[in-house]
């Protein structure tokens, strides 16, 4: 047991070490200065002041250096848990301007991913064998899986926004409140996060009921559950079981897919201009904010990495194959 | 007569047609008698067993009846049959190895099937009869896949008869096991009639040799019909069908070298069954064909509990 996370715990590492380092070399090698962005948004044309203002940046941003310190200093930094200072928000730190955009991201990929996960495989499950099911509801599960996020979204947000009218189609909340903990703006809230939510929802419930619905017919044709019919076993049982075993591949699924589920997120929140992370990433682009840029991206690795760390966890108490595999007797 | 199968037909459908794999079967098995069923592959050994307890989607009974210590087989109603499977006719799959749950601690997973079928597991009765065929205790706590193939096997025949059912079917139980396992399985197999788990068996094979040590009765089959059925040793030592005879004479005997003698086979193969030839199915393979095996052989009771479907035996 020890043995396997450990080995886990030391790829999970690596990862870690080259997304922190790629993560650094990108925008540093992306076309474009933000030193000269930045003064030049400063509006300053004595070219003393625009010579000091640069050096000052430069200083301030430790862009002087030479590359390996630059890079050393990133590790060090980032180990105090300094994320550097914002050069589109100058002179919030970076780590402030994600604690503000994370909790809207979370919200928004959280409950999409599991409650998907759960009903998708519910409904994959129940669908299987019932031949009318099957044939009616299970091709719209095919519609929806193979549309792109963004599409799906802008659908939403066409239909249920500008037609309808149910729905807005831009923010976190309305721009006429400040967050403040009163049930109008949490319902505002709530509002404003169920078309995102549901663009999310829809695309990944779609993928999750056809896999489940592959999986338990193929668990039912299996010799266990032939065995329990021919023992006079209610299918209650059997599907019961049929069910257990055919999650555990969903499980291997949801790990698989979650990286592709968090960008799906970040593209959804910009249709939707979601004050998320998302959008974060949008701004930093534009402004080419090195650090707010760096800071976000790492904070999505660490998410997956920790998301994927808990799902490898979660397979070893539901499998006990892989139980046995750690104590090598499938070495 | 504890089961009587009557002209039994039980036919597979498939996009060319009907197969008729059981084309009129007729047998029947006395109280503690172990019947061993032998053919070769496609021969309905398998469907025949299948029938009893549980058709596939893609059988239908065209005919005959089955009836189990007086009460008829409802063996086409899946839901019916339900009420009689485990309890009366029981199962030892081919697929012993696999047909575990492996994500259930094997404990676990005999009380839910106990429960589900209204039964309350009977811990004490359970361990003795494992203990019978060599199983610890400890095994219950374990999941299927820290056990060995025996041990899943023998697991799996323990399973399947601790409802004492009256029929048991065991069908190509040895086929994948080395010699001495198969032994051991044959002496379970015999334990469990003389304990009274079981009162009848049926033991499919195609192995004529070993069946011959186990079953009281050897039924051979051909082609979806009964050839010949007679006591094991009267099978052995005195068959009256050619293809029988033909079986026999293909089986390498031990301690014999055959260096002047290539072993032979029967030449051909079974016809299909999809549209099978009038008259005696084995007619195009056997050596003593004649006239009247144009038309089909009816089964006679040559000698006392010897049947056999052939003009010239």
């Amino acid at each position: 047991m020890r043995r396997y996370f450990g080995r886990k715990l030391l790829i999970y590492g690596l990862t870690f070490f080259v997304a922190v380092t790629v993560n650094w070399m990108i925008p540093r090698f992306m076309p474009g200065d933000p030193v000269a962005s930045m003064v030049a948004r400063a509006n300053v044309t004595k070219p003393e002041a625009v010579e000091a203002m640069r050096a000052y940046y430069t200083n301030l941003f430790g862009l002087d250096q030479p590359l390996w310190q630059q890079y050393l200093n990133f590790w060090g930094a980032l180990l105090r848990g300094d994320f550097g200072v914002s050069i589109w928000l100058f002179p919030t730190p970076v780590s402030d301007v994600i604690t503000t955009a994370v909790p809207y991201t979370l919200a928004l990929i959280v409950p999409s991913v599991l409650l998907s996960w759960v009903v998708g495989n519910r409904f994959g499950a129940y669908a299987a064998r019932r031949k009318l099911l099957d044939n009616t509801v299970l091709p719209v599960g095919y519609v929806l899986t193979a549309m792109p996020y963004m599409w799906l979204a802008v659908l939403l947000a066409w239909a249920f926004g500008v037609i309808l009218g149910w729905f807005p189609v831009a923010g976190g909340y309305s721009f006429s409140m400040r967050p403040n903990w009163s049930w109008t703006f949490l319902l505002d809230l709530l509002h404003h996060w169920t078309l995102p939510f549901l663009s999310l929802f829809l695309v990944a419930l779609g993928g999750w009921a056809i896999g489940m619905r592959n999986m338990i017919i193929y668990e039912l044709e299996s010799d266990y559950s032939n065995y329990l019919s021919a023992l006079g076993a209610p299918s209650r049982l059997i599907r019961r079981y049929a069910f257990r075993n055919a999650v555990l591949p969903q499980i291997t699924g949801l790990a698989l897919q979650l990286g592709v589920l968090v960008a799906g997120a970040l593209v959804t929140e910009i249709v939707f201009a979601y004050p998320g992370l998302g959008s974060l990433i949008l701004k930093a682009i534009q402004n080419k904010d090195f650090f707010l840029l760096q800071g976000t991206f790492l904070f999505i690795v660490l998410g997956v990495l920790i998301a994927n760390f808990i799902i490898d966890i979660v397979y070893v108490v539901v499998d006990p194959r892989t139980r046995a595999g750690m104590a090598g007797a499938q070495a | 007569m504890s089961l009587q199968v009557s002209e039994l037909k039980v036919h597979y459908r498939t996009l060319k047609g009907d197969v008729r794999a059981l084309d009129g079967m007729s047998f029947g098995l006395g109280d503690g008698e172990i019947l061993g069923l032998v053919g070769e592959s496609g021969c309905g050994k398998s469907t025949l067993g299948k029938s009893l307890i549980r058709m596939d989607g893609r059988m239908r009974r065209v005919g005959g009846t089955v009836v189990l210590d007086g009460r008829e087989l409802p063996i086409d109603d899946d839901r019916a049959m339900n009420e009689f499977r485990f309890r009366e006719v029981s199962l030892i799959p081919q697929y012993a190895m696999s047909a575990l749950n492996p994500t259930r601690k094997i404990r676990r997973m005999v009380t839910e099937l106990l429960r589900s079928r209204g039964a309350a597991l009977d811990l004490a009765e359970l361990e003795r009869r494992m203990a019978q065929v060599g199983l610890p205790a400890e095994v219950l706590d374990r999941y299927p896949i820290e056990l060995s193939g025996g041990m899943k096997q023998r697991m799996v025949m323990v399973i399947s008869t601790l409802l004492d059912p009256s029929l048991l079917i065991a069908d190509e139980v040895t086929s994948a096991l080395d010699v001495s396992t198969q032994k051991a399985v044959a002496r379970a197999l015999l334990g469990f009639r003389e304990s009274g788990y079981v009162k009848s068996m049926i033991f499919v094979t195609h192995d004529l040799a070993l069946t011959h040590h186990i079953a009281d009765t050897i039924m051979v089959m051909y082609a979806g019909r009964l050839a010949e059925k007679a006591p094991a040793d009267v099978i052995v030592k005195a068959p009256r069908h050619p293809y029988t005879k033909l079986l026999l004479d293909a089986l390498p005997e031990v301690g014999v070298r055959y260096a002047d003698r290539r072993l032979e086979g029967i030449a051909g193969s079974p016809p299909s069954l999809l549209n099978p030839p009038a008259g005696c199915r084995f007619r195009d393979r056997c050596p003593i064909a004649g006239e009247e095996c144009a038309e089909d052989p009816p089964v006679a009771e040559l000698a006392p509990d010897h049947h056999v479907a052939c003009w010239k035996a």
